[in-house]
């Protein structure tokens, strides 16, 4: 690793130094001195996940043998080993199925409320905006007794959940994950709506347009990339979400595959290719959303640090 | 009505007039749309919040209603004295919050301040920062499993040692601590790159105008314009740091070196004793240090919002 320090400076590490971006002007040596510094930093932070993927492709006996810091053994076993033992198309599909409408849900009730903050200035705007953001911050295990006890009580049809509760459901996390994620959404949304001019519902009102077409048809089209940017946001979110999956079902042929993770375990330590391709599997979904949408991901997050 | 150039203020008064003729259905939709997500983060949120505080003075198992309790302070008086791994979830807590910040979070604001640059390949630089951030910490846990496993991880393959990185009490702290950072880092990055992007340029051209370098101009111009971020920053890192819960769970349920508030909290519910009472006196303590946080930061946000 420490081989990359002594690289001579590359053509393109002069650049910088050349340029006056909006860092404003770098002098030639620092310039170099930052290149190198960066891209033996960057290989650092990429490394966890290239020894995890250069070891799900190698076999246990094979490394036994050889040690870790050799080169070859190369198998798909580990997958295919990984994905039955670990019973990977039940859990994405758990995912799947709390993911999607827990940021749907997300979605539109923040927009609703977003929208109600931007269109009009009632008195208690901040109180409300107040409410669902520090709800977004509390640690969630401090509100974990009554929710697990409350969740518990409430009986559900069994075509809705087996156990007969809202403890072992879907529905629960599909709930909880959305009162938390509402109020980081709000706040969002509600900035970005204030963006747009004002001008455009007063229009609509002279046409007679109700409350809720002017929500429906006329702000929401506009607020699009910014609901882009907080889906993909919350898809990785969501999916990631360990604590509250982890306390609220107990069934391990429901938990999501984040939290399926603390199951597998005792299972996968003994052999470390083996966490490595189980590894790769849980973290591909979130790798594909972030590739494909990595505007979208960056956009939104730095969305709700500045104002928009 | 002559509003299309009108700004400020009296946009604003108009906003009124246009409310007041709002019909009734009007209305109505309107609290529905409010009414509705508000109800359910009281429902999910707020309710349980007070609950909690209501439970810390009781004593219940968790079975019949009637079966509670009520015990005073005694839970926060056992808390304090009796429970062995208080005390050092406090420490660990504290810990973990000093090392975020001195180590992923400067290092972030770093990292930052340099790829600020629009230097040669700033793009992947970025990406290789925060492709971390996308994944959840229980997973981060695992994947450090290859480098801190005791007879297969990198760690002691390379240096031909036998420790158990996540097993020994004295040591297994600063192992998560550092699977931790490497998350944490790119998220800092990240909040901090958009901050410095909104920083007037004029500002950096005056300061080397004035012969400021550019450690002299980061930290007397750049640094203080940006002081709404440093406060969101700042509150981020102490509340991720109390909600810290996922590592250390996946790694031993919070035991055996690795004890934190939150992993208490789980232990008193889902582990072998429920005690409710106790466990939400301990939730309550999680509670009252976020929520000085939770104010300092609507405090930040509200001002922004109003300004």
């Amino acid at each position: 690793m420490s081989a990359t320090t002594s690289t001579p400076p590359t053509p393109a590490s002069v650049k910088p130094s050349a340029h006056t971006g909006a860092g404003g002007v770098m002098n030639k040596r620092r310039g170099t001195i930052a290149t190198v510094f960066m891209f033996v930093l960057a290989l650092i932070w990429l490394f966890p996940l290239l020894w995890a993927l250069y070891n799900s492709f190698r076999d246990y006996s094979y490394t036994q043998t050889n040690g870790y810091l050799s080169f070859g053994g190369w198998t798909l076993d580990n997958y295919q080993n990984a994905w039955s033992r670990g019973n990977f198309g039940l859990h994405l599909k758990n995912s799947l199925l709390i993911t999607i409408p827990a940021v749907a849900l997300t979605l539109f009730l923040s927009s609703m409320v977003a929208f109600v903050l931007a269109r009009f200035s009632y008195r208690f705007n901040l109180t409300l905006l107040g409410i669902f953001l520090a709800a977004n911050l509390l640690p969630p295990q401090a509100l974990l007794i009554p929710v697990f006890k409350m969740f518990r009580e409430i009986p559900l049809p069994t075509f809705m959940s087996e156990s007969g509760t809202m403890l072992n459901s879907f529905w629960a996390l599909i709930l909880v994950n959305t009162a938390f994620q509402m109020g980081f959404c709000t706040f969002v949304l509600s900035n970005y709506m204030k963006t747009l001019p004002y001008e455009i519902y007063e229009s609509a009102q002279m046409d007679g347009a109700s409350v809720w077409r002017q929500y429906w048809q006329l702000t929401m089209p506009l607020v699009r990339p910014a609901l882009a940017a907080l889906a993909t946001l919350q898809v990785t979110w969501i999916y990631n979400e360990f604590f509250w999956a982890t306390v609220l079902i107990s069934r391990g042929d429901k938990l999501p595959v984040t939290s399926a993770l603390n199951n597998l375990r005792g299972q996968f330590f003994a052999d470390t290719n083996l966490v490595a391709a189980g590894s790769i599997i849980v973290a591909l979904p979130v790798l594909i959303v972030f590739f494909v949408l990595q505007k979208q991901f960056v956009a939104g997050l730095t969305l709700g640090s500045t104002k928009g | 009505m002559a509003i299309a150039t009108a700004p400020g203020k009296k946009k604003r008064r108009s906003t009124r007039r246009v409310e007041k003729r709002q019909g009734t259905r009007d209305r109505m939709v309107v609290i529905a749309m409010v009414g509705v997500p508000t109800l359910l983060v009281i429902w999910l949120v707020w309710l349980p919040a007070l609950a909690s505080v209501a439970l810390s003075f009781t004593r219940w198992n968790g079975f019949r209603i009637d079966g509670i309790e009520w015990v005073g302070t005694q839970n926060y008086r056992d808390i304090v004295n009796i429970y062995p791994p208080f005390w050092p979830a406090i420490q660990n807590n504290l810990v973990w919050l000093l090392f975020l910040f001195v180590f992923p979070t400067i290092f972030g604001v770093l990292i930052a301040v340099i790829l600020d640059r629009e230097m040669w390949g700033s793009r992947f630089y970025q990406t290789a920062f925060y492709l971390p951030v996308v994944l959840s910490l229980a997973l981060v846990g695992f994947i450090w499993q290859l480098f801190y496993s005791t007879d297969q991880g990198l760690i002691n393959a390379v240096f031909g040692s036998n420790v158990d990185w996540y097993g020994d009490p004295s040591i297994n702290l600063w192992s998560v601590l550092i699977a931790t950072s490497w998350r944490h880092t790119g998220y800092i990055m990240l909040l901090y790159l958009a901050g410095l992007k909104g920083v007037d340029a004029s500002l950096r051209e005056a300061a080397a105008v004035d012969g400021a370098g550019e450690t002299k101009t980061f930290f007397h111009v750049i640094f203080p314009v940006m002081r709404p971020i440093n406060m969101i920053v700042l509150v981020m890192v102490v509340i991720e740091s109390l909600r810290a819960f996922d590592l250390v769970w996946i790694i031993n349920k919070g035991r055996n070196g690795l004890e934190l508030i939150s992993a208490l909290v789980a232990q008193n519910v889902i582990g072998e004793a429920t005690r409710y009472g106790f466990g939400s006196a301990l939730a309550v303590i999680m509670m009252i240090i976020s929520t000085v946080f939770i104010v300092i930061y609507l405090r930040i946000v509200f001002k922004e919002e109003r300004g």
